[in-house]
């Protein structure tokens, strides 16, 4: 992958000394733009770069200077956070225009401005094509994936360039923050994220305004701690926020420091997320070089020291006590919930922890309002959430909705679908401790919000939504969710511990074909126990993907125990592959494709497969263009 | 042979380097301890016994209270690491595109459990709980290079070279 360096060199920028410098400096900002120039903004966020999208962010520069077009209207080639639309990556947006391409190579970059930027043409082939449309979709803004979200929380995520302040700050970064420090008192900062109504984004949905006054009602030397730390897997919305849009996180940090009253905050990142890591970091040196972060805030005599600090891999640092001892330098292990972490959290001090998002709608709530928030959403669950759609739909992707939209416009209307023309089984939320949503068997019309989801069984979670298909075994869904927490527990306390590894002994029973009578009333025994009496907040929802896949697909527990069948073609002792000679075309992408030469058969002719060779990687059976591969 | 012998050594810990890590920048605050030893195991691509030791002389930290971090966090290794990682993502939306029959085929491959490295300390084996790419699943990354909608066949391909060297 190419290498640049990203980030602008601001040493010579004098410091911002007063709150109104931040607004003149804005509007300085806004007036070096050319207001007509085209501005070609490149998706890099992880997705993207995964799929070379620096490699397109350099040919499109490299296209730009070639083309030696005249300076004023010359466009901006922009390296952008992620767009949100990951399944069409690497992919870029041209504005004013409004146009979209997508699925791009480098190779691509100079016939795009020759065509499009200079010639005013779009290229038909790279703009997005709905599943089973005839023409393609012009603007951006009418592809629906886009049109039927609500972007608050990422409004700039996308927009500007994560590695320049100068770009944030044209877009409004960090006026919430001037507004506390010269409009507000702490207590009026407190009132208003009451008023909002805004509930914690990391999984639990405590008030963030309760929170936040709780903390600041405590004596001693108080923290900001950020939580970053987003370790369900399937779960991306907080990476893309620390890569898009840094600065909101710290804005909202920062205001909450003021609210609280703390000097000092951290922000622990997974370690698996280093371009986070970067963008945060960069971000900090930025503000604190322009005087928005650090000592004397804009000359105001608030100081706001902010640092990072990584994970080193264990998922039970997501919760708030492990995190904090983790960023104490000692192992991330939960304690019991007696005393809150509000009273003494981090370094035994008045501690205040937010998810990223949560954090990331402060600015937003503090300039438009409380009662602007709440009006989003639903009574009980206020404002918008972001959720990572992934797993058998369409559009994969970020997704910002108000709270209480329908799963049905979430997996049709945004994610467009389910591919390959298969049925729409379920929808998994909340992680690993979530829970299976049966669909479209009840459920499809529910409204997502806190409340809603725990009442059939599952959890909002940090926003993790993975769609699944016909071609997934509850079953092993199930003891792929228990093998993930029986490896990250933290061992401390035996009802998780314990309980984890022998549900896990009794699920691989069962998908290997060795289940017994019985084992689905122990399966709820020992997962009714493990929730009741766990210490934390993992362990009393650790047993939530077995119970909640046990109420809703029980008859799938039953067929793989007593008939040794796995209709969904996963276990692997429960099934074998076999091509319908009827349907087979004899087209040879299954022999083709097969890595262990189980597939025999002469062009044109109806093939075969070698049970006695095959590994059931099902290679074939996703590449079958005619269905003519059967699960027996 | 003689080459699998040099790798298991201990490797020459440079102290300077460490003292670099622990007291430049972290300014030898125990509190960034797990920064530092992911800074050591970037160094060493693991967590050399001598350098933790020196860790634990140097801020006065327990040796047995890093041995408890260094076990507790899953990307801290005790053991020499192979030259090239293969790191498959088992995040859930690479699971139910096939990535746990993939690390079943590479373990077989290359005869090693999950976390493993093959006697010629030529490749280990790794996997991760989510990489945040979940559109491009399933994801495996050869040493560091991602590798999109990833097949049994297409890793077989960048691999096999990798162990005929």
């Amino acid at each position: 992958m190419t290498s640049i360096s990203p980030a602008p060199d601001l040493s010579w920028t004098r410091k911002l000394s007063r709150p109104e410098d931040l607004a003149a400096y804005r509007n300085q900002l806004i007036a070096e733009q050319h207001p007509d120039a085209t501005r070609i903004l490149v998706c890099c966020g992880t997705g993207c770069k995964a799929l070379g999208a620096l490699d397109l962010l350099a040919a499109m520069k490299k296209a730009v200077t070639d083309a030696n077009l005249d300076v004023k209207v010359a466009p901006l080639v922009k390296r952008t956070g992620c767009h949100s639309f990951c399944s069409r990556g690497p992919l870029l947006a041209i504005q004013p225009q409004d146009i979209f391409y997508q699925k791009l190579k480098p190779s691509d970059a100079a016939e795009i401005v020759q065509e499009t930027i200079i010639g005013g043409k779009l290229i038909p082939r790279f703009l997005y094509k709905p599943p089973g449309a005839k023409h393609p979709i012009e603007k951006r803004s009418e592809i629906p994936f886009f049109a039927a979200q609500t972007r608050v929380v990422l409004e700039r995520v996308g927009q500007i360039d994560p590695f320049d302040i100068r770009d944030a700050i044209a877009w409004g970064a960090y006026n919430g923050l001037v507004k506390v420090l010269t409009e507000m008192k702490p207590k009026e900062v407190i009132e208003e994220m009451k008023i909002s109504k805004l509930r914690g984004r990391g999984g639990a949905g405590f008030p963030a305004g309760l929170k936040w006054e709780s903390c600041a009602r405590q004596p001693g030397r108080h923290y900001v701690i950020c939580n970053g730390d987003e370790g369900d897997p399937g779960a991306f919305m907080d990476a893309s926020l620390m890569e898009g849009d840094p600065h909101a996180v710290l804005e909202g940090m920062a205001i909450a420091a003021y609210a609280i009253g703390s000097d000092r905050g951290f922000i622990y990142v997974r370690m698996e997320y280093p371009l986070a890591v970067q963008t945060l970091s960069n971000a900090i040196r930025q503000a604190e070089d322009l005087g928005l972060l650090g000592q004397n805030i804009l000359g105001t005599g608030f100081n706001f020291k902010v640092s990072v600090s990584t994970g080193a891999g264990a998922f039970v640092c997501g919760e708030s006590s492990a995190l904090m001892s983790s960023l104490e330098g000692k192992v991330g292990r939960p304690r019991p919930k007696y005393i809150r972490s509000t009273e003494k959290g981090f370094r035994d001090s008045p501690s205040n922890l937010n998810n990223v998002e949560t954090y990331a709608n402060v600015p937003k709530i503090i300039l438009n309002g409380g009662a602007w928030y709440a009006s989003m959403g639903t009574e009980r669950s206020a404002g918008t959430k972001v959720f990572s759609l992934t797993g058998n739909v369409n559009n994969v992707g970020l997704i910002e909705v108000p709270m209480g939209t329908s799963l049905r416009h979430i997996v049709y209307d945004i994610g467009g679908g389910i591919p390959n023309r298969k049925e729409l089984k379920a929808v998994q939320t909340g992680g690993p401790s979530g829970g299976c949503i049966p669909i479209p068997k009840k459920f499809l019309d529910i409204n997502v919000g806190f409340g809603k989801l725990a009442e059939i069984g599952s959890i909002m979670g940090s926003g993790g939504m993975i769609v699944m298909d016909e071609n997934t075994c509850m079953v092993e869904v199930s003891r792929y969710f228990i093998h993930f927490l029986v490896e990250e527990s933290c061992g401390q306390c035996t009802p998780c511990r314990e309980g984890l590894t022998q549900m896990e002994r009794i699920l691989t029973r069962i998908t290997r074909g060795e289940g017994q009578e019985g084992d689905i009333e122990l399966l709820e025994e020992i997962g009714t126990f493990t929730n009741s009496f766990s210490l934390c907040g993992l362990g009393t929802s650790a047993a939530n993907p077995v119970l909640s896949t046990i109420r809703y697909f029980r008859e799938e527990y039953e067929e793989h125990i007593r008939d040794k069948k796995c209709r969904a073609g996963v276990c692997k002792a429960l099934y074998y592959l076999e091509i319908q000679p009827d349907a087979c075309t004899g087209c040879g992408v299954c022999k083709k494709r097969c890595p262990a030469k189980a597939v025999t058969g002469e062009k044109k002719e109806p093939h075969l497969i070698r049970q006695d060779l095959c590994i059931k990687c099902m290679e074939c059976y996703r590449n079958c263009k005619f269905d003519a591969i059967a699960i027996r | 042979m003689s080459e699998s012998v040099m790798c298991c050594q201990q490797p020459e810990i440079d102290f300077v380097v460490l003292d670099r890590i622990i007291q430049e920048e972290y300014g030898g605050r125990r509190e960034a301890m797990i920064m530092m030893m992911q800074a050591i195991q970037r160094q060493y691509r693991y967590l050399p016994e001598e350098a933790l030791i020196y860790l634990s002389q140097s801020i006065g930290v327990p040796l047995t209270k890093i041995y408890e971090v260094a076990t507790f966090y899953a990307s801290f290794s005790l053991i020499p690491k192979g030259k090239h990682i293969l790191h498959i993502c088992t995040g859930t939306a690479c699971h139910l595109m096939g990535s746990g029959g993939m690390v079943e085929h590479f373990a077989k491959k290359l005869g090693i459990e999950p976390g493993g490295t093959t006697p010629d300390m030529k490749v280990t084996l790794e996997t991760v709980n989510c990489l945040g790419a979940c559109a491009m699943a399933p994801v495996v990354v050869l040493d560091e290079t991602y590798h999109p909608q990833s097949t049994v066949g297409l890793i077989n391909e960048l691999l096999d070279p990798i162990l005929a060297e």
